[in-house]
């Protein structure tokens, strides 16, 4: 077999498994938090996408996808505030119809972006210092895709950070660990939920943008990657983010490598008969959350 | 043109026929093409050229007297959906004939309808032929009208190693078992072939294969938005159009523009029609379709020939002298040619159409430069010699 | 007394079978196929609505039904020894072992119901079993409707890929482009939704019924009470694929066609939608909700294709918020107060 074709697949692999990451963190958060699914994900990356398209029209040039940024980040996070606010907050104790209801929620948004944008996706041109790449040993790592492993990096450093050091994420870990005891004790729960479920939609603004480097911006970009975000979520264990991590990588490398024998469609195929036979052995995902609680 | 004895009379009906289409009771036709949903974006611009066609005929007095009602449906990118509005046309509507279909799943899922009510199907789209039934007029490319001809280019300029890359649907595939076959006969090689699903988004494998491959040329069947993807993570991988070219047999100059000229400049396709065709009768139309849709619509080769097709059953049905679908494709499939924005254009007895292949480059403003065509118009066939030997299509 | 809402379904049942004498056969077989819908919602109100296991992978089943029976149909019509024709053009020599026995139309109507409701049983219990549910299931089987039909088109040698498999003419020997044919299959698929309805009402109200009730509201309470849910989860789940199977293949039927199209993620799920719109605990109101919300689309997808999605969209987030019976809900409320 060829070693190139294996050590490039090796680094795809890793380069998708940051994708994965970047889609399945949010996801991840407000399910551990609050046990639902947002079905609408997708579309904030989708959002995401759309943002950093209009950014760069505003501003072109090679600054502009780092602008993009922050303003892809903070229009997904209102976004996911609204929905939060607007639906999430009233379903609470129904998390199968809340994940009814954002689809409904995810249904209009992509007809939305497709009356306003148009059904052909638009384009998001990566500035100069992103063309080009290098070869590694024989494998070619594009710089585009390695930009998105620094992204996946600093967002998961960012993340751990504030979870561990900050005021918030003590909040969080405290409802994390037991809702009914920590809003005894005068949390916020409802302001911590809110506050969690921005940052995770905002993180999808993020990855939306990452993704623009890769394809086209389309009304329902979100869908191609929202299901292994689902399985990530799936593999990964309630909320922990170590083990989203985990997940995501044994996934994106199982996919990358799988494809060196079978073509994309078998692969996805592969990818959940690999998910199902993974619950096989640890049902309580990479990493389990300890309760006692009887119905967790 | 002086007008001889004989055509007096038909002149003199002609005239009448214009006075009496305010008078007579229309006929109504339907054009069936997706509305909403993946395919919307191609389709919407075929049934804009239809129903352009439509309403020139009305404005210059309809047919044999008759103003033509279009009656429009939606086929939601569904098979199921599309042989369901065609029933309702056909036997609710009661329409003489149907314009529309694009994907070959339509096609397909439609056939058992229009042959069971035995009315007439205008398909205007290349596809991967494998198909002959007489109550469809096939108009766009059989595969010895695209894609043969394209790779007789490829193999005129040298090129030795292919790559075929698809979309995974009907028509890549069957190309590219067509194409497999002609390539091992001109003793060239194919070196991969890959499919990636529909409107697929990640290209990373494909990307690291065709580098370990080390192709002459691509050949891609990819559909739609993957197109965008597959030549960004081209572009990034460091494999420029410049390093190695892609011929793409379904990027028409809609998709060139709507994706960037930039990103896919240099590229190749085959196509029996381009916008950038320089005659007189391609400036009209084009200058006709683009003060009624906006300057900035582009001109494909499926709308040409959904505009055709109208056309066609126009000068059909006033040959039989009925709107009958059987004695209109009879009629049809045994006329003299007709002018289009293409060129004067006739059907063959297979009921699909006598044309020219042309090998376009993609210029930076999205437009096509044609760079080769074949000598002569191509007689249709539904069934390539090597990959599906012994098999013809007769109709009677 | 007898409840006017009891009664309602067979004052229905009797209204729909002089339907074919009314309508026009094109209306026939489409009020016929929605039918063949209401099929699978009953289904669903049994998984759902009383087992609290949402399946977002129903077009799985679905098809699956339905190409059973199309590969008979597409086998029965050939002279021996001859293949379907997209085997000619996908490049294979002979017929793949696996489509033999469909050549057998009792064996094709026993694999409608079986190969449906054996997967499915299959994929519940291996879920289950490890006591994976409620959301995480839910997932699980969206991300299966993706996987089979991106499965489904990436064979096309084997399964007609992208374009399904379509051009039947005659089942069991009788002409389906018969005139009378239109008439027939409708009343077919009536009589069947009507057994449907009496074996899912009668299954409700069953000991099966409650202990699938009890797993729903108390899955650790029923386990402590030594009762082992998965087993009651499993036959609901597996019963509704088998006749997710029968509507699948009622569906092929009236429509000409079975296509990858109405097995993927967004069918599927729009199947969870009719039964939300009628009533998820409601057998009639997941009837009405499939017929309601196809006939709906039908008339106002082709005059404004934008505005159905939005319509969609927005009933869809109203009714699980607002009403989470449903329509039935509502209509019930109306009757109690009466």
């Amino acid at each position: 077999m060829d070693s190139a074709l294996v050590l490039t697949q090796i680094f795809n692999g890793f380069s998708l498994a940051s994708l994965y990451l970047l889609a399945a963190l949010g996801l991840a958060l407000s399910f551990g938090l609050m046990r639902v699914i947002n079905m609408a994900h997708g579309e904030m990356l989708m959002l995401g996408g759309y943002l950093a398209y209009l950014t760069l029209l505003a501003v072109p040039g090679p600054m502009g996808i780092l602008v993009a940024m922050p303003v892809a980040f903070a229009g997904a996070a209102c976004m996911g505030g609204v929905i939060q606010i607007g639906l999430v907050r009233h379903l609470s104790a129904r998390p199968l119809d809340t994940l009814l209801a954002t689809w409904g929620v995810s249904l209009i948004l992509q007809q939305a972006a497709r009356s306003l944008f148009g059904a052909i996706g638009v384009d998001v041109t990566a500035p100069a210092w992103l063309d080009g790449g290098f070869t590694l040993a024989g494998a070619n790592v594009p710089s585009s895709r390695l930009f998105i492993l620094a992204v996946a990096a600093a967002v998961l450093a960012a993340l751990a950070l504030v979870l561990a050091r900050t005021r918030i994420g003590l909040l969080v870990r405290a409802v994390n660990q037991d809702r009914m005891m920590a809003a005894a004790t005068g949390i916020d729960v409802r302001r911590v939920d809110l506050a969690m479920f921005c940052l995770g939609t905002g993180i999808a603004g993020l990855a939306g943008v990452v993704l623009a480097l890769l394809g086209p911006v389309t009304p329902n970009v979100g869908q191609s990657y929202i299901v292994p975000a689902f399985l990530v979520v799936v593999m990964g264990g309630l909320g922990s983010i170590v083990g989203t991590t985990v997940a995501a990588l044994l996934l994106g490398l199982f996919s990358a490598l799988a494809q060196i024998f079978v073509d994309v469609s078998v692969a996805q195929v592969l990818l959940l008969a690999f998910v199902i036979l993974f619950i096989q052995v640890r049902p309580q995902g990479v990493i389990a959350s300890r309760s006692r609680a009887l119905d967790a | 043109m002086i007008s001889s004895p004989k055509r007096l009379p038909l002149a003199v009906a002609a005239l009448l026929g214009a006075t009496a289409a305010q008078g007579a009771e229309p006929v109504k036709v339907g054009v069936l093409q997706s509305l909403s949903g993946t395919m919307a974006i191609s389709e919407v611009t075929v049934k804009n050229a239809e129903i352009m066609a439509i309403d020139e005929i009305n404005a210059k007095g309809g047919v044999m007297g008759r103003r033509i009602v279009a009656i429009v449906e939606d086929g939601a990118s569904d098979p199921a959906t599309f042989a369901q509005k065609a029933g309702k046309l056909i036997q609710q509507q009661q329409v003489a004939t149907v314009f529309g279909g694009w994907t070959s799943a339509s096609r397909k899922a439609m056939l058992p309808v229009f042959q069971r009510t035995n009315n007439l199907l205008w398909y205007p789209v290349q596809f991967e032929g494998n198909e002959c039934s007489p109550n469809i007029i096939y108009t766009g490319a059989q595969p010895n009208q695209q894609i043969v001809p394209a790779l007789n280019w490829a193999a005129q300029k040298g090129r030795k190693r292919y790559f075929l890359v698809g979309s995974d649907y009907v028509f890549p595939r069957t190309a590219n078992l067509i194409l497999k076959k002609q390539i091992a006969a001109r003793k060239l090689a194919v070196v991969g072939e890959e499919y990636v699903p529909l409107g697929g988004t990640d290209f990373s494998a494909v990307v690291a294969k065709i580098r370990a491959a080390k192709p002459d040329i691509i050949f891609s069947t990819l559909n739609g938005d993957s197109n965008v993807s597959f030549f960004k993570q081209m572009a990034a991988a460091g494999l420029s159009s410049a390093q190695i070219p892609v011929m793409s047999f379904s990027i028409a100059e809609q998709e060139a523009q709507a994706m960037g000229p930039q990103l896919v400049k240099g590229s190749y396709a085959t196509w029996n029609y381009f916008q950038s065709m320089p005659t007189p009768a391609n400036r009209a139309f084009v200058a006709a379709y683009k003060k009624r849709f906006g300057a900035g619509a582009a001109i494909t080769d499926p709308m040409v020939h959904g505009y055709v097709n109208v056309y066609l059953w126009k000068a059909a049905v006033e040959k039989a002298r009925s709107f009958d679908p059987t004695a209109v494709r009879k009629a049809a499939a045994a006329m003299p040619a007709i002018p289009s924005p293409m060129g004067p254009v006739r059907l063959a007895g297979n009921q699909s159409l006598h044309q020219r292949a042309y090998v376009g480059q993609l210029d930076p403003a999205g437009q096509f430069r044609i760079i080769s065509r074949s000598d002569q118009e191509i007689a249709p066939n539904p069934y390539d010699r090597l990959a599906f030997p012994g098999k013809t299509c007769t109709l009677n | 007394m007898r409840s006017p809402a009891r009664l309602a379904p067979w004052a229905l049942l009797a209204a729909g079978a002089v339907l074919p004498l009314i309508l026009s056969p094109y209306d026939v077989n489409l009020v016929a196929r929605f039918l063949a819908m209401g099929i699978l919602a009953l289904g669903l109100v049994l998984t759902w609505g009383h087992g609290g296991i949402l399946s977002l992978g129903q077009g799985v089943f679905f098809g699956l039904g339905g190409y059973a029976l199309a590969m008979h149909m597409k086998l029965a019509t050939l002279a021996e020894g001859e293949m379907p024709d997209f085997m000619t053009w996908s490049g294979l020599e002979r017929l793949p072992w696996w489509w033999a026995p469909f050549g057998s139309g009792a064996f094709a109507l026993v694999a409608v119901v079986a190969v449906p409701a054996g997967l499915a049983a299959l994929f519940a219990w291996s879920v289950f079993h490890r006591r994976v549910g409620g959301t995480y299931f839910a997932l699980i089987t969206q991300a299966l409707a993706l996987a089979f039909a991106t499965l489904l088109i990436s064979q096309q040698p084997y399964t007609g890929g992208f374009n399904g498999l379509t051009d039947f003419t005659s089942l069991f020997g009788a002409d389906l482009n018969a005139p009378a044919m239109g008439d027939i299959l409708f009343w077919v698929t009536l009589a069947l939704l009507a057994a449907t309805y009496v074996g899912v009402k009668a299954l409700l109200a069953s000991r099966f019924g409650t202990m699938l009730r009890a797993s729903r509201d108390g899955e650790n309470r029923v386990r402590f009470l030594g009762h082992d849910p998965t087993p009651y989860k499993v036959v609901a789940f597996a019963v509704a694929a088998g006749l997710a199977g029968v509507a699948g293949a009622l569906f092929t039927l009236h429509a000409g066609v079975v296509s990858p199209a109405l097995v993927g993620v967004v069918p599927s799920i729009e199947m969870v939608i009719w039964v939300a719109i009628g009533g998820r605990n409601s057998l009639a109101g997941a009837v009405a909700g499939a017929l309601f919300v196809n006939i709906a689309r039908d008339a106002i997808s082709s005059a404004f294709p934008e505005l159905w999605l939005y319509a969609l969209g927005t009933l869809f987030i109203l009714v699980v918020t607002l009403l989470p019976d449903g329509l039935a809900g509502l209509a019930g409320r109306r009757w109690r107060r009466a």
